[in-house]
């Protein structure tokens, strides 16, 4: 075994960045940051989405090359050219979309790329490691499983796992609690601290203020790839965290008042739906959303989101169960019926599902509704429309950093969303599926989005609200369902919601003490 | 048919299965580190055109082989430059390697004052065992009565089954064909072990050429390898990704081969049957084996390597 704790290095500093510099196509990600990370700390990255953290963890875990700036590991001048070399110094860095290999066990996965000696792969062997090792960490893990079984909090334990193995001292996680319930986020604290406690350093980055009070021992304050500033924990109040990572006073739009809700514009009933692999994904879900009012769908991705947005805009068939938008049964109809049965659908993926890359942002804008006046005349497009038209939501939308001709997917990704929802607010819809519709936005962009699903909700529009950041659900809903395994396992006014209730039963625990 | 010609079409097989072997596990080893080579047809002209050459030129069989390798897997560096550093598509890339390889080949067959072409080898393959062992009824012609490089076949594909799932090179490798980005993050050379396996994919299409110019058909002749190398694509999917299953799909396509042969010892009404059709035997036989392997449920179950054909970017965001 090769996880013995660290042995103590000369200095007690773990890592010292000076006056990094690193640019993509211009634009500066990080401007002039230095950050330092002593031993046996957990310290917390903190900032935006767009702040410029998950660069700097980048170029400290060797996946970048810093355009300019100093790097220094136990006190001496380093430099990575790969994430192999940081990970052979004992950096190692756990990102916000998995590096797991789907196909490959857990145990594979451990062992992959391990510089070890030896030619010979003994799964046996690498499988009681692997065991141990989770044991030990109060990570448990079934090593023969492979990665597309897990859950996502099971796939993060296999990332630690990883590091682990490797004996990293410096440890670097990027947004680790985006995908976890609040009770799998403690479970992971307790973790992190026992890392930090064999002497290991922790970087923990987030923009949860809550989790970074919780658990970290000192702050480091990111802002339009700058560093704003560093501050022990203990000594920093939230209020003022905040405002040094927004720079101005935090305010997102929250629903305020409670009018009555309509006629039901979407009935779900029995619905199944099968995802990818062939499993059943939804098994039997039943809900109405009704008009003016915004139905929270919370769950730990991977329990039947994806796949219930996907039923009831009809890109997937249900295997069983009806969909009713307003009086029309479209349960087997076709997408293009679905549209003009009244559904819009604003998907997880921006940039491929919901967008088009290659295409501009008028075309972009114009991909739903091109097939009608203004836009054309019998099968002839008018170009002339798609100017106007575009010109007109690109101003109405606040959709910035268009330049005409260029294709869409050069936008950031606040501006990215914003077009996506002109598009599909513009159709004027009867029902509007959001699924994580403020996902990697920053907080202005998360603004726009919010008060738009609340603008929609004003008009009498019934909105489905599939997000995994109970924050925002919290903040916006009306009505919560829970999503687990593929089934609405509990469903409240947002009255009754709290985190810590959502998230046991998100998390699988039945309200009714069943299992 | 009677018994004995059952076994000789069986043996026939072997042989004819046997260059496949070689090609389709180099086509395997490739593309389980996500890089489509279609220009499989030119390496093995390559090889057979150079190992004909060298073993013409020096008498020396293995000399002759060695040169073959060599020389295809230098033809696949120019795949491996185009599709891993350039990036370039590793369709448009492979095609017009085999095209190219095409054309060389028979350039250089026909080259110099002295062509090759139309001449016999100066040496050949021959079975090693002979008498005793190999004069056992039915097991002696099936199992000992070949030449070297059909137990070397055997070898070669027992070798790359244990190298993919029973080594730390071979997981790696695994790694970088399903998910680059995943594999860099573990701190693995993503575009050195492409580089490595598209050359030694190469490598071994030349020696599946050269079993053709040096054992099968041991004279040169303009077109010595019919469509083995495009074979040899399609039974990668039939193996499923896997070297050992790779031995059986070519020998069954070696006997399909064969069988118009058989077809015409034994007589009315078999040998009526045209030829021109039965040649398309093994084509029709790739054809239904692709439908019925890739429909449904099984498709999951066939192994493509996730990232075979994508071009990997590091910095891309």
């Amino acid at each position: 075994m090769t996880t013995d704790a660290p042995t103590s290095g000369q200095s007690d500093l773990a890592v010292e960045l000076r006056n990094i510099d690193k640019a993509f196509y211009g634009v500066k990600a990080n401007d002039d940051v230095s950050f330092r990370l002593a031993r046996g700390e957990v310290h917390a990255l903190l900032g935006e989405n767009g702040a410029g953290k998950s660069t700097l963890c980048s170029i400290l875990a060797g996946l970048y090359r810093p355009d300019a700036g100093e790097m220094f590991l136990h006190g001496v001048p380093t430099a990575f050219k790969s994430p192999k070399d940081a990970l052979a110094s004992g950096v190692g860095m756990i990102y916000q979309h998995f590096r797991l290999v789907a196909n490959l066990t857990v145990a594979e996965n451990i062992a992959l790329g391990h510089p070890d000696t030896g030619i010979r792969l003994d799964q046996k062997k690498l499988q009681t490691e692997a065991a141990e090792l989770g044991d030990r960490y109060g990570l448990p893990i079934d090593p023969a499983a492979r990665i597309w079984q897990l859950s996502v909090g099971e796939q993060q334990r296999v990332e630690i796992l990883k590091l682990l193995y490797r004996n990293a001292d410096v440890l670097i996680l990027d947004e680790p609690t985006a995908v976890l319930t609040p009770q799998e986020s403690k479970q992971l604290f307790t973790t992190m601290r026992q890392m930090a406690d064999e002497g290991r350093s922790v970087i923990f980055v987030s923009h949860k203020l809550q989790e970074v009070k919780e658990v970290s021992d000192n702050v480091t304050v990111l802002r339009h790839g700058r560093n704003v500033g560093g501050v022990a924990t203990a000594d920093a109040q939230t209020e003022d965290l905040a405002r040094m990572m927004v720079g101005r006073e935090l305010v997102l739009p929250t629903r305020t008042d409670t009018t009555e809700a309509g006629s039901v514009v979407l009935a779900v009933s029995g619905l199944r739906v099968q995802g990818d692999r062939g499993l059943e994904a939804v098994s039997g879900v039943s809900f109405e959303v009704r008009a003016g009012e915004i139905v929270g769908i919370a769950g730990v991705s991977g329990n039947g989101q994806r796949e219930l947005a996907l039923g009831l805009n009809g890109l997937k068939t249900p295997t069983a169960g009806r969909v009713f938008i307003g009086n029309f049964d479209v349960t087997e109809a076709s997408v293009l019926s679905h549209m003009y049965a009244g559904m819009s659908y604003v998907p997880q993926n921006r940039l491929g599902v919901g967008l088009a890359p290659g295409l501009t942002t008028e075309e972009n804008l114009a991909l739903k509704a091109f097939r009608k006046p203004p836009y054309s005349r019998g099968s002839r497009l008018l170009p002339s429309a798609f100017r106007s038209e575009g010109a007109r939501q690109i101003e109405e939308y606040d959709i910035r950093g268009v330049r005409p001709g260029l294709p869409i997917r050069l936008l950031s990704g606040g501006n990215l969303q914003k077009a996506l929802i002109a598009r599909e607010v513009e159709m004027e819809p009867k029902v509007l599926v959001l699924h994580s519709p403020t996902r990697g936005l920053d907080v202005g962009a998360t603004q726009a989005v919010r008060n738009q699903a609340l603008a929609e909700r004003a008009r009498g529009v019934g909105v489905l609200l599939i997000s995994e950041d109970l924050d925002e659900l919290l903040a916006l809903s009306d009505r919560l369902l829970v999503l687990y395994e593929g089934q609405v396992v509990g469903q409240m006014n947002a009255e009754d919601a709290t985190a810590e209730r959502l998230g046991l039963l998100m998390a699988g625990e039945r309200e009714d003490g069943r299992r | 048919m009677n018994e004995s010609q059952l076994i000789l079409t069986m043996v026939a097989a072997v042989g004819l299965g046997t260059p496949l072997i070689f090609a389709t596990v180099g086509e395997i080893i490739t593309e389980r580190a996500g890089i489509l080579n279609l220009g499989v047809q030119g390496m093995m002209l390559i090889g057979a055109v150079t190992g004909f050459w060298a073993t013409f030129q020096t008498g020396n069989l293995e000399f002759g082989v060695v040169i073959a390798m060599v020389c295809a897997s230098a033809l696949s560096a120019v795949h491996a430059f185009t599709s891993i550093t350039l990036r370039v598509n590793q369709i448009v890339s492979g095609l017009a390697l085999a095209l190219f390889g095409s054309g060389l080949a028979s350039f250089l067959g026909r080259a110099g004052s002295e062509p090759l072409v139309g001449h016999p080898s100066r040496a050949q393959f021959e079975p090693i065992l002979t008498g005793g062992i190999a004069d056992i009824p039915i097991v002696g012609p099936l199992l000992f009565g070949h030449d070297p490089l059909v137990y070397l076949s055997w070898l070669v594909a027992g070798a790359a089954s244990y190298y993919l799932f029973r080594t730390k090179m071979g997981l790696s490798l695994r790694a970088v064909g399903e998910d680059p980005a995943s594999a860099e993050a573990a701190g693995v050379h993503v575009s050195k072990v492409r580089y490595v396996h598209v050359l030694i994919g190469g490598a071994l299409a030349g020696l599946g050429g050269a079993y053709f110019s040096l054992a099968l058909t041991p004279t040169w002749q303009d077109d010595p390898i019919g469509a083995a190398g495009w074979i040899a694509i399609a039974l990668v999917i039939l193996a499923s990704w896997r070297p050992w299953r790779a031995v059986f799909a070519a020998y069954l396509f070696g006997a399909a081969e064969r069988i118009q042969f058989t077809l015409q010892t034994l007589g009315e009404p078999w040998s009526d049957i045209p030829s021109t059709l039965l040649a398309m035997l093994p084509f029709i036989l790739a054809i239904v084996a692709m439908i019925v392997l890739t429909s449904g449920k099984r498709a999951r179950f066939l192994g493509a390597p996730a990232a075979l054909g994508i071009p990997y970017f590091r910095e891309q965001r």
